[in-house]
């Protein structure tokens, strides 16, 4: 008898055979959790790759301290259903001036993220890290390898990359590189969400939509997510049945109107919608490279 | 630029009207992944730019990105540039060309479609053996105005090497000779002829536009002749081959072994032919030993059948040995095991193979140590001749025997790609400097056994009452190396110690006086010398040998050759300008004269040991001093 895979069965063996493959040649592996979909995604096909032992690396989250609150508690509650250490990384360097999205521009992003994740690597002298990114979000990504060297200084050289043939990776690297791994680099937005679907694989309810308060500001809607929240003059929270298509902070984060309340509403929405993931996330749009850039400097 | 005329393939009125049915359709989808290569300037970015156009795969937003960015930096005029869309990298926008892999994803509603974009210009032709070594179908791009171009048969080379059967001969831009059915058949029959000479049977021709569509989404009215399938049409129809793995023997190489408590023992992996069941016999290579499936393990439940492309956990009936880098097997049909093979190798690197130094090997789950001889040959991928070949250097093509230092579980590349297929790895660097297919196994290696012999190397240093060791002096040229190993040998042998010492100028009068000063020959002539030293310890002799030895992979082969704790890696740590101001033999002057080439510390480099046994600083102490040093420290070493 034979019978053809499907293309989300061939992903997730695809996907599955990466985890194992780093968990068995890396020292010390991670995996970054940032509690998003693609997060959520990664972290349960780490379950299905090792079961029935839990995942052999804990999991990492580079805290902003601004992501939304329903966040915090969904990543306690996956940490624990997974049988994983949760290790959570602030930047104290961040932590004591206050950085924050409203006072600090782009600054915030490069302490809290970029430095944050090098720090944690560092300090747990991390040698492999897995990361949820996908090549469909983004030009740049779309060249990436699967497994992606660092040098000593975290950065990232588009043009010195290694081969990658077959289902050949070559983990191996001197004292102080890294790798950053991504296992679901060949997954689309669509393929994750009806991963998702498939898999009845919890996610953060902000992904369905619900009234909450919002505030429009610099063509984002934003979401007052605490009291945090700096309002400007004028500005009072109106409320709008609303959801998010990407999660990062909350005061960084764009919302999309929307009516969609289950799975597939939301699916269905994606499919007749006319704009990509990333435009509600502040970062990409201040140049064309700019993720270029910050992936050279050590942005995941 | 309109559109209209081209239909969408992507499924939006099902989605918008029943979503559970389209999510039905979507789910069951398959997966096609393909490459697309060509020249320069024959259009794949368009191609693959349109394809994501036609698909409805580009959004809003980066429409009205890249119409900002087609009239900046286009070559369209205020037309829009879809090469744009897929050109990533800043560096590559600037130059205008494609430097690397990029993948791109769209879908139809028939299949997903994973999309490897490679380089077209001579430099970069490892990345498309890369993008097509996961590749289930080719699409040869050809200037309908250009014809075949060298660099179209460099591509179906590489593709038929790689063992892609499916391959679309797309001849584009036709709307640049006026569809012109004449100047397309002309172009089918060279390529026919062409591809009959490299063993490409058959393939899909299709005249196509990138540019302004035709043949792409749907059959264009400006090639009536055309009788063919579209191209996508043809995407999403072309045969897979997935019952081809399934159809094999059973093969899973072990990824991992999963062990989360006592009662627990699994093998993690990716079932990469065939099929299996529990009750099933299984074997598991190299050790050969037997047994039976027990579960087939998932976290979804346990399985009744695995099938080629699963990732799953078997157990198994009987506790056996079974680690990372076996490979369970059918019982009654395993895989080869080996460690001598006819290779093809694709040079990946910009530092040429060097024929006999030691690099890491993987293949599936297994790295071994592997040492590649000179090549039989290499190919020329334009003419497909054979020409001589000392080495390989980047992009290069060649046949060359390997050897493995323990046993290899493999299937002939032609026969599975995943088993048969292999990356080398640089030791110092770690660089992916190459990959290889398996021909085939060399017969010798089966035939030559270790002769067992009764006095052992330990009864020999016993005789000896000495412990074996080598005293490897590394430095540059004049450093001193001579003079300081000749005056160790002399005190040892006052100490009654049983020496031999063996000499770079001497052994190359002798037993390497076939060696220049090539890199390439320069490996050789430390293997020779590793392997006598290596035979003399073995017969307890304390073996003293000085050779400028300048690269740290040839020391290291050497060190891994000798037994443990014997070998000892001197460094003669003199600078540059103190042993060329010596110039004991005059070659300094002679190379730098340019009358001898090759030579180390001014047209070869020395690799410093970065962390040697001992290190003597002949600036700071005498050769005698040192020697005396050189003795204690290995007889202190010697007794712990």
């Amino acid at each position: 008898m034979t019978r053809s895979l499907t293309h989300l069965e061939r992903l997730e063996a695809e996907s599955i055979h990466i985890l194992r493959e780093v968990a068995s040649e890396a020292e010390k592996p991670v995996m970054l959790y940032s509690v998003g979909k693609d997060s959520a995604v990664m972290l349960h096909l780490a379950r299905k790759a090792f079961y029935p032992s839990p995942p052999p690396f804990p999991l990492l989250h580079v805290d902003t301290t601004w992501k939304f609150q329903t966040m915090y508690d969904m990543r306690e509650r996956m940490a624990h259903e997974a049988g994983m250490e949760l290790l959570i990384w602030q930047n104290p360097e961040a932590v004591e001036r206050g950085i924050n999205p409203f006072d600090h521009g782009s600054t915030h992003t490069d302490m809290w993220k970029t430095e944050g994740l090098k720090q944690a690597l560092s300090h747990y002298k991390f040698d492999a890290a897995f990361g949820g990114a996908r090549r469909d979000e983004e030009k740049s990504r779309a060249k990436e390898r699967i497994f992606s060297f660092r040098s000593a200084s975290n950065r990232w050289d588009p043009k010195n990359q290694r081969p990658e043939l077959w289902k050949l990776y070559n983990a191996r690297k001197a004292k102080g590189e890294s790798i950053r791994v991504f296992p679901i680099s060949n997954w689309t937005e669509l393929d994750v969400w009806q991963y998702i679907h498939l898999n009845d694989i919890p996610i953060v309810d902000l992904y369905l939509s619900a009234p909450r308060p919002t505030v429009e500001r610099d063509g984002l809607t934003l979401m007052v997510d605490d009291d945090r929240f700096k309002l400007e003059d004028g500005e009072t929270p109106v409320e709008k049945s609303i959801r998010f298509r990407t999660l990062g902070c909350y005061p960084l984060t764009g919302a999309v109107e929307s009516t969609a309340t289950t799975l597939p509403e939301v699916i269905q929405e994606m499919l007749l919608t006319t704009t990509s993931e990333r435009q509600g996330r502040a970062i990409d749009k201040e140049e064309a490279a700019s993720m270029e850039k910050k992936k050279q400097e050590g942005y995941f | 630029m309109t559109n209209d005329q081209s239909p969408s393939y992507k499924t939006s009125d099902l989605a918008a009207e029943d979503i559970d049915a389209y999510l039905e359709q979507h789910q069951h989808k398959s997966l096609l992944r393909f490459i697309t290569c060509g020249s320069v300037d024959d259009g794949k970015s368009t191609l693959i730019g349109r394809l994501l156009y036609d698909s409805k795969m580009i959004f809003e937003d980066q429409l009205a990105a890249l119409e900002a960015d087609s009239k900046r930096v286009g070559t369209q005029g205020q037309n829009i540039d879809f090469a744009l869309l897929v050109d990533g990298l800043a560096a590559e926008q600037e130059q205008g060309i494609t430097i690397d892999v990029a993948y791109r994803f769209f879908a139809t509603e028939k299949r997903k479609f994973i999309v490897a974009d490679t380089p077209g210009h001579e430099q970069y032709t490892r990345n498309m053996v890369t993008g097509a070594s996961t590749a289930d179908l080719a699409i040869i791009l050809i200037d309908a105005r250009k014809g075949v171009l060298t660099q179209t048969r460099r591509h179906s080379y590489a593709c038929k090497l790689i063992g892609i059967k499916n391959i679309v001969l797309a001849v584009n831009k036709m709307d640049l000779i006026n569809y012109d059915q004449d100047k397309y058949q002309a172009i089918i029959d060279d390529y026919t002829e062409f591809g009959e000479s490299i063993g490409i049977d058959t393939f899909t021709a299709i005249p196509i536009s990138g540019l302004a569509g035709d043949n792409i989404a749907a059959q264009s009215d400006n090639t009536p002749w055309y009788t063919g399938k579209a191209l996508i049409d043809h995407l999403e129809t072309v045969d897979l081959d997935v019952t081809s793995d399934q159809t094999g023997s059973f093969r899973m190489p072990v990824q991992w072994v999963n062990r989360p408590n006592l009662d627990f023992r699994g093998f993690s992996g990716t079932i990469e032919s065939g099929a299996i069941n529990p009750g099933d016999a299984i074997r598991i290579l190299p050790s050969g030993k037997t047994s039976k499936v027990e579960r087939i393990v998932t976290f979804d439940g346990d399985l009744d059948e695995g099938v080629a492309g699963q990732s799953v956990t078997l157990t198994l009936k009987d506790e056996v040995d079974c680690s990372r880098g076996d490979m369970i097997t059918a019982s009654n049909s395993p895989a080869e095991v080996a460690d001598q093979f006819e290779t093809t190798i694709i040079w990946m690197d910009d530092n040429e193979l060097l024929p006999n130094r030691t690099y890491l090997m993987k293949i599936g789950t297994q790295t071994v140590t592997a040492r590649v001889n000179q090549p039989k040959y290499k190919i020329d991928v334009n003419t497909t001749q054979q020409l001589a070949a000392k080495t390989l250097e980047l992009n290069d093509i060649g046949i060359a025997n390997l050897a493995t230092d323990k046993p290899v579980v493999f299937d002939a590349y032609e026969n599975s790609k995943a088993l048969g297929g292999f990356i080398l790895i640089d030791k110092i660097s770690n660089a992916t400097v190459a990959a290889g297919l398996i021909n085939f196994s060399l017969r010798r290696s089966q035939n030559v056994h270790w002769q067992a012999v009764d006095i052992s190397r330990d009864d020999h240093a016993n005789l000896k009452n000495q412990k074996p060791a080598v005293l490897w002096f590394t430095g540059l040229s004049g450093s001193g190396k001579s003079t300081i190993a000749n005056l160790v040998e002399k005190k040892l042998y006052r100490m009654n110690r049983h020496t031999a010492l063996l000499d770079g100028d001497n052994i190359r009068h002798g037993i390497n006086k076939d060696l220049g000063f090539t890199d390439a020959d320069r490996v050789e002539n430390i293997r020779r010398v590793g392997e006598i030293a290596k035979l003399m310890s073995d017969s307890g002799l304390i073996v003293i040998t000085a050779f400028i030895s300048p690269f740290r992979a040839e020391r290291r082969m050497v060190r891994e050759m000798i037994q443990d704790g014997e070998f000892f890696e001197i460094h003669v740590d003199t600078p540059l300008e103190v042993a060329e101001a010596r110039d004991v033999k005059g070659l300094y002057k002679k190379a730098r004269a340019g009358d001898l080439k090759n030579f180390t510390g001014i047209d070869s480099p020395f690799e410093a040991p970065n962390n040697p046994e001992i290190r003597v600083n002949t600036v700071e102490m005498s050769a005698e001093e040192a020697a005396d040093m050189i003795v204690e420290l290995v007889l202190e070493k010697q007794d712990k």
